[in-house]
């Protein structure tokens, strides 16, 4: 997959770098990484933007002298906090790659459940190791969040793009509806619905919504988020308080929010 | 105005007339809503059948149509050193609207005064609105309409044709050039004095169904009074943010230019994108200062905006009174209540 090494490319007339690029993954399912893979489109540009020494899912080379990091996947064993450390140390970037690696995503559902319980349940009596599923972010900075369930790759080209020509990088702070008002869809609500697309940040192109599928949250609160609107909002549309609290937990980008919700209600 | 009467089953020779060498754009059933209720949309339709001209009102207005929510204003070809830049203003065939409600013929009309009577007109906008051809068609009040308290329940100009549903016929405003070379080749005949006097039953019987007003008196000056008053800060507890209400407003133009550029680095691009008054970004300027990081100022220009600052600049507001912001806010802010609130009126 690295190949030769092909023209430096220039933009506007200026030489850019071709950065060493590598992919990591921690406790997830790689569905982000295999994003990247799937984009046969536009892997071979991807390709010749950035230069991969390290990609498990897609090669058998590897190499420790990277400068951006994408790592994917939440934080369950000690040999990940020192994979993660080390990652730290080599990188210039690190990118949190995909929900699990910005919230715990959707393994951080198990840090409700008493551990010993979770891994009997899952693991029987085979000596695995397993902790709470926690973000990058609790052990590490990381440079860049690039937010998903999977994360969207025309999204990651782009950032990948203003990487190389160095850009500023811009998130979509606002939600969901935004996006999904501008794709012109029915409102999930006036098919009787929920959706979590107006608490959402935005940036995936209301992918869910387009199918008809109400939104779940996987990209955490938008900053402006209304919580208490929504809590009201749900209410109104019949939906149970449950319901509610199913997607703002399901990929932990609303821990706060649930957090304070849960205490509301005792 | 030349009126004339026209038979409706003589409606389909006129769609036909149009659709001949034209793309025809059309109120359509889109799905139904959780109570199955019809919802409608304005989609390019490719048969008479497909109208509704029936409709209520559709969710989303036309606007795709002549300011797309993401529009490519030029493409850019980088080689070395140098480079070029391709504009195109994205239309290739006139747009045939066939079946717009007054509220939206004006909006356009609001539009045209920002966007092509300014000092800087907007290619983008001029090039389709110049080149597009109304049928107006007219409309029962809606429990969600208030068009007629903004003044745009009917439509003196802005569009070709204006159709109005008499039973058996249509009573038929012809307002351009072109309007009338279509219409002397289709079989009209001479509106009697009856016809007159139906079509004023007509319009009399509409304006006693509207359920919805608008206080407009002095409503520049009180909202110059109440600029402090603690009921923006209600309104804006309950607001999103999400922009829901600019995306499905007829006359909300505001916009972002984003450039990017493709990763083969050869080729970038300038893109339009219409954006909202209510995202939380929206008066963020460069080095990250935020003139409205509450939600409860942006809320407020958005009022301002509409009702205030567009009435001083052109003498008419900025709402049709069409009533979408309200139906599609999931939080239940609505025109009438957040005016009436400001006014200290109840509703």
């Amino acid at each position: 997959m690295t190949g030769s090494t092909p023209k430096p490319k220039t933009y506007l007339g200026v030489p850019v770098s071709r950065p060493r690029v590598a992919f990591f993954e921690l406790s997830s399912c790689e569905g982000c990484q295999l994003q990247i893979v799937n984009n046969e489109a536009t892997l071979l540009e991807f390709l010749s933007l950035v230069h991969v020494v390290n990609f498990r899912e897609a090669m058998t080379e590897k190499s420790d002298d990277y400068e951006i990091a994408f790592v994917e996947g939440s934080v369950t064993r000690r040999d990940e906090i020192e994979l993660l450390r080390r990652i730290r140390d080599q990188a210039k970037v690190l990118v949190a790659f995909g929900s699990c690696a910005c919230f715990g995503g959707v393994n951080q559902l198990k840090n409700r459940f008493d551990p010993g319980w979770v891994k009997r349940e899952v693991y029987g009596d085979a000596p695995v190791e397993t902790d709470r599923a926690q973000p990058v972010e609790d052990f590490v900075s990381a440079d860049l969040r690039i937010y998903g369930c999977p994360v969207r790759k025309e999204e990651v080209e782009r950032v990948v793009t203003d990487i190389v020509i160095g850009k500023e990088i811009h998130y979509p702070k606002y939600p969901v509806c935004m996006e999904c008002k501008a794709n012109e869809n029915i409102c999930l609500f006036d098919l009787g619905e929920p959706c979590m697309g107006p608490i959402t940040r935005a940036g995936c192109d209301a992918w869910c919504p387009n199918n008809r599928a109400g939104c779940w949250g996987c990209r955490g609160p938008a900053d402006a988020a209304n919580l208490s609107e929504m809590k009201k909002l749900m209410k109104e549309r019949g939906f149970s308080d449950e319901i509610l609290l199913d997607r703002l937990e399901c990929f932990g980008g609303f821990g706060k929010h649930v957090d304070e919700y849960r205490k509301g209600q005792r | 105005m030349l009126f004339r009467a026209l038979k409706k089953e003589d409606l389909k020779r006129l769609y036909d007339l149009l659709a001949g060498s034209n793309m025809i754009v059309a109120p359509v059933q889109k799905g139904q809503d959780g109570n199955r209720a019809p919802i409608y949309a304005f989609e390019e339709v490719s048969g008479f059948g497909e109208i509704h001209l029936d409709y209520t009102s559709t969710k989303i207005p036309a606007k795709r149509f002549f300011m797309p929510f993401r529009e490519t204003m030029a493409d850019f070809r980088m080689d070395g050193k140098d480079w070029g830049k391709r504009v195109g203003f994205n239309i290739d065939r006139p747009f045939v609207f066939f079946g717009m409600h007054a509220c939206d013929i004006n909006a356009l009309n609001k539009l045209d005064k920002v966007l092509l009577g300014s000092h800087y007109p907007m290619p983008y906008y001029a090039a389709k609105r110049n080149n597009m051809f109304i049928v107006g068609i007219d409309c029962r009040p809606q429990p969600y309409c208030f068009c007629r308290s903004m003044g745009s329940d009917t439509a003196l100009h802005g569009f070709d044709l204006f159709l109005t549903d008499l039973g058996d016929h249509y009573f038929v405003e012809v307002l351009s050039d072109t309007a009338f070379n279509i219409i002397r080749q289709i079989t009209t005949r001479e509106p009697a004095e009856s016809d007159h006097a139906l079509y004023m039953k007509m319009v009399s019987d509409k304006n006693k169904q509207f359920t919805l007003q608008v206080n407009t008196t002095d409503l520049t000056k009180i909202l110059d009074m109440e600029f402090q008053s603690d009921v923006w800060k209600q309104w804006g507890e309950k607001c999103f943010s999400c922009g829901t209400c600019a995306n499905v407003c007829p006359t909300c133009y505001c916009y972002g230019v984003d450039e990017s550029v493709e990763m083969d680095l050869s080729r970038a691009r300038k893109t339009k994108f219409l954006y909202a008054c209510n995202l939380i970004d929206f008066a963020e300027v460069a080095g990250g200062h935020n003139f409205r990081p509450e939600s409860h100022t942006r809320l407020k220009y958005r009022y301002y905006h509409k009702h205030r600052g567009f009435v001083e600049a052109y003498e008419e507001s900025l709402c049709v009174g069409c009533g979408r912001c309200g139906e599609s806010c999931l939080a239940g802010i609505t025109v009438p209540e957040v005016i009436a609130s400001v006014r200290g009126e109840d509703i």
